[in-house]
């Protein structure tokens, strides 16, 4: 009962920074000028009625010099009309400047886009996890011999290769030199075919790699911690061989710590690499971010930062919570 | 132990008695106090890596101090002639590695328009003019991206054109070659305005070159009879008396034929000017900025700037940049997290709310939103605001953990029954504790600075790219764009920032571990 109401209060105050978190930039996304584009062709009327229409301003009238005025709806009242459509009718608001996506329902271009991003980041991660904690446990065993070093210099030197670095000898060795992927991500939909699965490689690797490298110092530190404990020398006495004493004994208390290290990073990636989407070509929901912000797009860019925000406070609130279950004496933001 | 075991049974002699003289309870230590800035710094000193690491940083903000001076160009320097132009290094001018050119393998059309290049002028766009023929026909040279460009059609007033007479005439070095008639030029609409073909062409869709029975270029050079001033075909009025090219001035029927030098246009005249004399003569004679032959030791970007000079200044800006963020937060956040954590109770919850709110919006967020407000006129100060405004938090916090760990021990009581006030008790007594670790995170927001703004200007958010102003980010994303065809414009900015974010790593680690005094000795053990 404790647990539940520790967790419900951490909830609690995760949605309550979210909600602080997007208020802030609803009214400061407000109170910038009203972007109205009209195309050749297109009738300054229709556009300015639909203004109108969703409540983003008023009054609009067309001045004898053929120019427009309008009053701005209060913020307060657009906030209001912004959270009711959502809650209603599901309606994130539609694409206004982005060429590709004008009047189009936002969330369902989000969600259009959100299969790569996904896709790949689940990639990495089941590419990730084994290899980084196995590299991680062979450190640990191997402990300042020659094997733990050379792991120790090729993690340090992989974690200090910024993920731009990384991108681009990726793309340079594999995709130009050697000619073994594509350069960029396939468009299309069909997630799961092999030259789709091709595609993905470089960005997957790219992620990847990074992960590797930290999943392997953390469980190295964690696992040859719990190696020097006392319980070790115990399960050794009793007769337990070596394999057995580090399988059941020892890596079972350093996964305590691991794993929602690696469920926080899971969720972590999920919003993806801004940097490793724009260089792939990844068709996803960074390159939507990017381009909310190039068009400033501003029903986009609210959803697209809703969703960073949520994503990078869940990993958080993840991590905290997790550590409250596996062990109860930790009460992270408990005073 | 067996120091202990020297003797099996102590001899009687051995022993004496002590007198109570024997101790000194009020001596003066002998040893030299060892402070805990000095201890620190001994630490330090012991972890190789870490000091290797100094080192390596020390020498990057020399590169970033120093070699902007060391190069002629600016930031703001291009030249759309020489863009991509290989790294040079003249000691390496004989080997074929950093020598300025490309290994190319090409048809016998593109071989002849580079080696008919340095047949005309002598500066050789194939390397040494020396080539093989592979089994499938094609040739295999070192093209010099230096001569690549060979002779320009250029547009020049009367009296450029007359100075370039003057410094033929003093240096005797040729900067203007004989011209062609528009005629005679390639048909194809490509390479019409091409200079380099100073000989017979054929085709209209793709240009096609003729030889002679030996396999050379036939030349076409325009020729008009001396003494002839009528006539469509002219010298300009003030006529060419300047250096000549061999074969110039044969005699036919009779008659002394002398090649024709420029064409008279409207504005003034126009030349075929050798481009890698003429910019010498440009920036050595008129411009005189220093510059006296293209040479870029890290060869140009695709807009024709300098590398070396672009990556140093970007890297002194980065530099300066991330310490004066690093010091305001510094400051900022020392203050900030001082106060709530000696204060406590209340105050400290609310300030931690704030901080908690604060800290929880996506640094993208707080950019694009400070982005959107102030408009692209002030880049920097709204890279400055991020930095700060997500910056300052952990300072803040690290400040507030070691409040919550010395305020209530007894020496800061003990000069609180003393009557020290607030503000002495806390910047005199309790802040120097944390000063440790406040280093080692200041020096960590270098490097994580420099990563996040390489980042942002990659994704094209910010753009520092202004006047003599760049980064290593838009270096990087610059060369990105090129990775195929010209792979070390991304290369050198990258391989500084790996070896910039490499050494703090290990620097970093080797601080944290010195300020830590609890390590203190386990480094022997």
């Amino acid at each position: 009962m404790y647990m539940f109401k520790y967790v419900m209060k951490r909830l609690g105050l995760m949605i309550m920074t979210f909600c602080i978190i997007m208020l802030m930039c609803f009214v400061l996304i407000k109170l910038l000028p009203v972007v109205i584009t009209v195309q050749q062709g297109q009738d300054a009327n229709i556009i300015v009625q639909r203004l109108v229409a969703r409540g983003y301003i008023q009054n609009a009238v067309l001045n004898p010099d053929g120019t427009w005025s309008y009053d701005r709806v209060p913020i307060l009242i657009q906030l209001y009309n912004y959270l009711k459509r959502i809650f209603v009718n599901g309606d994130f608001g539609v694409g206004v400047t982005m060429p590709a996506y004008r009047g189009a329902s936002v969330i369902e271009v989000f969600a259009k886009n959100l299969p790569p991003t996904i896709l790949i980041n689940l990639y990495s991660t089941i590419l990730g996890v084994p290899i980084g904690l196995g590299l991680g446990i062979f450190a640990a065993l191997k402990k300042n011999k020659w094997q733990d070093q050379v792991i120790n210099v090729i993690i340090i030197l992989i974690i200090s290769l910024p993920s731009v670095v990384m991108g681009i000898i990726i793309q340079y060795f594999l995709c130009f030199k050697w000619n073994l992927l594509p350069q960029i991500m396939n468009s299309g939909y069909d997630y799961f075919s092999w030259s789709m699965f091709k595609s993905m490689l470089p960005p997957v690797l790219a992620l990847s790699l990074g992960s590797i490298a930290g999943y392997a110092r953390y469980t190295r530190a964690e696992l040859s911690e719990v190696l020097t404990n006392e319980f070790m020398f115990l399960a050794r006495t009793k007769g337990l061989t070596r394999g057995q004493a580090i399988f059941r004994h020892a890596m079972r208390n350093s996964m305590v710590v691991i794993f929602p290290s690696i469920l926080s990073e899971f969720i972590a990636v999920l919003s993806g690499s801004l940097i490793i989407e724009s260089m792939f070509s990844v068709p996803g929901v960074g390159r939507l971010y990017l381009n909310s912000i190039t068009y400033q797009d501003y029903d986009f860019f609210m959803l697209l930062s809703g969703f960073y925000c949520l994503v990078s406070l869940l990993a958080g609130i993840v991590i905290d919570i997790s550590y409250g279950f596996i062990d109860p004496r930790i009460r992270m933001g408990a005073k | 132990m067996e120091k202990f075991n020297k003797y099996d049974n102590i001899p009687a002699e051995k022993f004496r008695f002590v007198k109570s003289t024997d101790f000194t309870h009020e001596k003066k230590f002998q040893t030299k106090p060892v402070g805990y800035f000095q201890d620190a710094f001994r630490r330090f000193s012991k972890n190789k890596g870490a000091v290797v690491a100094a080192v390596i940083i020390l020498l990057l903000v020399l590169f970033a101090v120093i070699a902007p001076f060391t190069t002629p160009y600016e930031v703001s320097y291009s030249d759309k002639n020489y863009s991509y132009v290989r790294p040079k290094n003249n000691l390496f001018a004989n080997t074929s590695f950093w020598d300025g050119c490309q290994k190319t393998e090409t048809s016998k059309l593109n071989f002849t328009y580079y080696y008919a290049m340095g047949q005309e002028t002598g500066h050789n766009a194939v390397k040494n003019q020396s080539y093989t023929v592979n089994e499938a026909g094609l040739y295999e040279f070192r093209l010099d991206t230096y001569h690549q460009t060979g002779v320009i059609y250029k547009h020049l007033s009367l009296e450029e054109y007359r100075a370039i007479q003057d410094y033929q005439n003093r240096t005797g070095i040729q900067v203007i070659y004989p011209t062609v008639k528009i005629e005679d030029r390639p048909k194809a609409l490509q390479d019409s305005d091409n200079a380099n073909y100073y000989y017979k062409t054929t085709g209209t869709n793709k240009t096609r070159i003729e030889y002679d029975e030996n396999g050379n270029v036939i030349p076409v050079y325009w020729t008009y009879a001396e003494g002839e001033t009528s006539g469509k075909y002219r010298d300009p009025s003030d006529g060419y008396n300047s250096l000549r090219i061999s074969g110039d001035e044969y005699t036919l029927d009779g008659k002394v034929y002398k090649y024709c030098y420029a064409r008279t246009t409207s504005s003034g005249v126009e030349c075929r000017i050798n481009y890698y004399e003429y910019y010498t003569y440009y920036h050595s004679d008129v411009l005189k900025d220093g510059i006296t032959e293209p040479y870029f030791l890290f060869g140009t970007t695709g807009a024709g700037k300098d590398i070396l000079t672009c990556l140093s200044s970007g890297a002194r800006f980065s530099f300066i940049f991330a310490i004066v963020v690093a010091v305001v937060n510094l400051a900022v956040g020392a203050l900030y997290g001082s106060i709530a954590g000696y204060f406590g109770g209340k105050t400290d919850l609310i300030m931690e709310r704030i901080t908690d709110v604060l800290g929880a919006i996506p640094m993208m967020i707080v950019i694009t939103l400070l982005k959107l407000h102030m408009g692209s006129s002030s880049q920097i100060l709204v890279l400055f605001l991020t930095f700060f405004l997500t910056g300052w938090i952990g300072m803040a916090g690290t400040t507030r953990m070691q409040f919550y760990r010395y305020k209530n021990q007894e020496y800061v009581l003990a000069a609180r029954t003393l009557g020290a006030n607030d503000f002495r008790l806390m910047f005199k007594h309790i802040f120097p504790n944390a000063i440790g670790t406040l280093v080692t995170a200041c020096a960590l927001v270098i490097p994580s600075m420099i990563y996040s703004e390489t980042n942002l200007s990659y994704l094209g958010i910010i753009n520092l790219e202004s006047g003599n102003i760049t980064s290593v980010g838009t270096l990087i994303a610059a060369g990105q764009q090129s990775l195929a065809t010209a792979p070390f414009v991304a290369m050198f900015p990258s391989l500084f920032l790996v070896l910039l974010m490499l050494s703090f790593n290990l620097f970093g680690n080797g601080l944290r571990d010195a300020f830590n005094p609890s390590l203190r000795g386990s480094e022997g053990s």
